[in-house]
């Protein structure tokens, strides 16, 4: 190969390539505009909704307990709900979430706590509606304190030290500091996007420098030229790769910019208390991680291309090809898919998996060696098979 | 020159297997000549001339194009000719200049010899008004200009034309028509096919009628004409291609 011919050929794709509106559509303003706003709206309305959940006063009504003022009067004094008078259909009213939850006490509740008596209370809630489920949760937080209440009012009566019914308690503590708690919940998101836009990015140029050039007959004008068809290759192969590289990198500084933005609003919203803070020298470890990735998909996009007689074709055998890609980065992302060995021989998903551990701060050194080396030998693989495609006399002049 | 011996292609087609598209073809063409290949479409013009410039390999046979073998030395093969045929179009996205600029590149030319080649081509093919603009919008015409231009632009010593004037205006085929004369008058070694009789009784100094992927005659007009007692070339041509129906 001679690099002065594959730097011409370069040249001249990024000059062509940066002409084309379809291009600088998916290179340059599909990931500074659309993907982030669609990432933030997601974002914003769910952290709107689940904070709504927590900061709503509850409408519950009580069923029974009329002879209980006891257990009714602390019911009313309990901050986030509001007791509302019962009703007939108070069950329906729950389903149809006009209320959150019914409370059922039997009656003499209050005389059979006294006597001593094991008594049974209901909570009515919808499950899997955010906001029956948290005041369930608050019913059910209060009657456990209102129990532990009367077992130490019980104890003191008798004479015995309160202590009996805790002998000891369990305090849960979190190490992390609250910038990793944020990496783990949100790391795997960063290589996710990675990988997904320099992908996209790399797709169209990919189609258009191979199946396109053959359907608008330039393919045969430079095959004509005295440089060999390795050159031709090379300088397409480094035009797609910047087209991969420069979107994905856009598309991270358009969500890290949005991001910033956006967190303070995000973080109050959802009431939360970890950080999302993420170290630029985290993401730029992470980024050389992707770049044999994007050697790779710039590769095979284009063998695959090459073998469609036209644009609409090449587009295709591009789609399933792109399920290929996001289903691995998905599965990346679901909680409980760990780094291992079995894990880390599967192209993409391994690379999604060893760049979230790097996000959440370890560096798993011995899975980042094997996985990069890993990627480089499939992206050589890649390549190689583009060279091949490219002297495919049957492939360049498929009738 | 170019010297063609025993030149074969075949192709593999899924429906119809083995097909032999060129059958040991052999020419010759020399310096100031130029050779007309004629024949039907699918005769195998196009084949040999895309084998002649390197851009397929013969399956068997070989040649030589400017003292440089085809099959050992396509490189240095396609770094002496000028290939011209109606599939090779141009980008869309690069100006008139930007295009001759770049095959000036692809031929290995310094800076400043592009530079002069193609201020002189652009001057002596009046092309100058649309030297910035876009091929994409150039007309037909222009279009051609900006093609010759690419061809000329390492000033090779020979010239291969694939129908170049196929569906083209008057005009425009005239114009070509002079400038493959022009290169003849340089002293270029010029083949080029066609399926337009006058076009070859007016230019080729030698013509070879091809036909189901072989050479069936080979002369000069006047040879032609004597050896099949025809009056014109469309006659000899019905006459030679019709053996093989």
């Amino acid at each position: 190969m001679s690099l002065r011919n594959a730097l011409i050929v370069y040249r001249k794709e990024l000059r062509d390539m940066l002409r084309d509106k379809r291009t600088i559509r998916s290179m340059i303003v599909m990931p500074l505009v659309a993907f982030p706003l669609l990432f933030l709206g997601i974002g914003y309305v769910t952290a709107e909704f689940s904070g709504e959940a927590k900061t709503e006063i509850a409408p519950v009504m009580i069923h029974g307990g009329g002879n209980s003022p006891n257990v009714i009067a602390a019911l009313q004094k309990l901050s986030g709900i509001r007791v509302l008078p019962y009703s007939q259909d108070a069950l329906h009213q729950v389903a149809e979430k006009k209320i959150r939850a019914v409370v059922e006490i039997p009656s003499g509740f209050d005389a059979a706590i006294s006597a001593g008596h094991s008594e049974k209370v209901v909570i009515d809630y919808f499950e899997n509606n955010d906001k029956s489920e948290e005041a369930e949760s608050k019913l059910e937080k209060f009657f456990d304190k209102y129990r532990q209440q009367i077992l130490r009012d019980a104890l003191t009566a008798r004479g015995l030290p309160p202590g009996l019914v805790d002998p000891f308690t369990v305090d849960s503590k979190n190490v992390a500091s609250a910038s990793q708690v944020g990496a783990a919940l949100f790391g795997g998101l960063i290589p996710y996007l990675i990988i997904i836009f320099s992908f996209t990015g790399a797709t169209y140029p990919a189609m258009d420098l191979t199946a396109g050039e053959k359907e608008r007959g330039t393919m045969e004008t430079i095959l004509s030229s005295p440089i060999s068809r390795t050159d031709v290759v090379f300088g397409k192969f480094f035009t797609v790769v910047t087209a991969s590289v420069v979107t994905a990198i856009l598309a991270l500084i358009s969500l890290g910019a949005s991001f910033a933005w956006a967190k303070p609003k995000l973080l109050a919203a959802a009431h939360a208390t970890f950080q999302m803070s993420i170290e630029p020298s985290t993401v730029a470890v992470v980024a050389v991680m992707l770049l044999p990735l994007a050697v790779l998909f710039a590769s095979a996009l284009l063998a695959i291309s090459l073998l469609a007689k036209s644009f609409r074709e090449a587009q295709t055998y591009v789609g399933p090809m792109s399920f290929v890609v996001i289903a691995p980065a998905i599965i990346g992302l679901l909680p409980g898919v760990d780094l291992n060995w079995k894990t880390a021989l599967i192209p993409i998903l391994n690379t999604s998996l060893v760049s979230k551990e790097i996000m959440a701060g370890s560096y798993p050194w011995i899975f980042i060696a094997a996985i990069f080396g890993m990627t480089c030998v499939y992206a050589g693989i890649a390549i190689f098979w583009a060279v091949r495609m490219f002297n495919r006399e049957d492939v360049l002049f498929r009738a | 020159m170019i010297e063609a011996r025993e030149l074969s292609k075949s192709f593999h087609d899924k429906k119809r297997g083995a097909i032999r598209a060129v059958d040991r073809i052999s020419f010759s063409c020399l310096p100031g000549e130029i050779y007309g290949l004629l024949g039907a479409n699918g005769a195998g013009k196009t084949t040999t001339l895309r084998m002649l410039a390197t851009i397929l390999a013969p399956t068997s046979g070989t040649a030589t194009v400017a003292g440089y073998d085809i099959a050992r030395e396509p490189q240095k093969v396609r770094a002496n000719i000028g290939f011209l045929s109606t599939a090779t179009a141009l980008y869309d996205r690069l100006t008139a200049y930007e295009t001759v600029e770049y095959f000036g590149q692809l031929y290995g030319l310094d800076a400043a010899t592009v530079r002069q080649r193609a201020d002189e081509l652009f001057t002596a093919l009046d092309m100058q008004e649309f030297r910035d603009r876009r091929c994409g919008k150039l007309s037909t015409g222009m279009k051609q200009k900006v093609s010759i231009a690419r061809t000329l632009i390492h000033n090779p010593s020979v010239m291969i034309f694939d129908e170049p004037t196929s569906g083209l205006d008057v005009m425009t085929a005239r114009s070509i028509i002079d400038f493959i004369r022009q290169c003849r008058e340089r002293g270029k070694t010029v083949i080029f096919s066609t399926h337009v009789m006058p076009e070859a009784e007016k230019l080729c100094d030698r013509i070879g009628i091809i036909h189901g992927g072989k050479l069936r005659a080979e002369g000069t007009l006047e040879e032609m004409r004597n050896h099949f007692r025809k009056e014109s070339l469309e006659d000899v041509f019905v006459e030679v291609s019709g053996d093989g129906r």
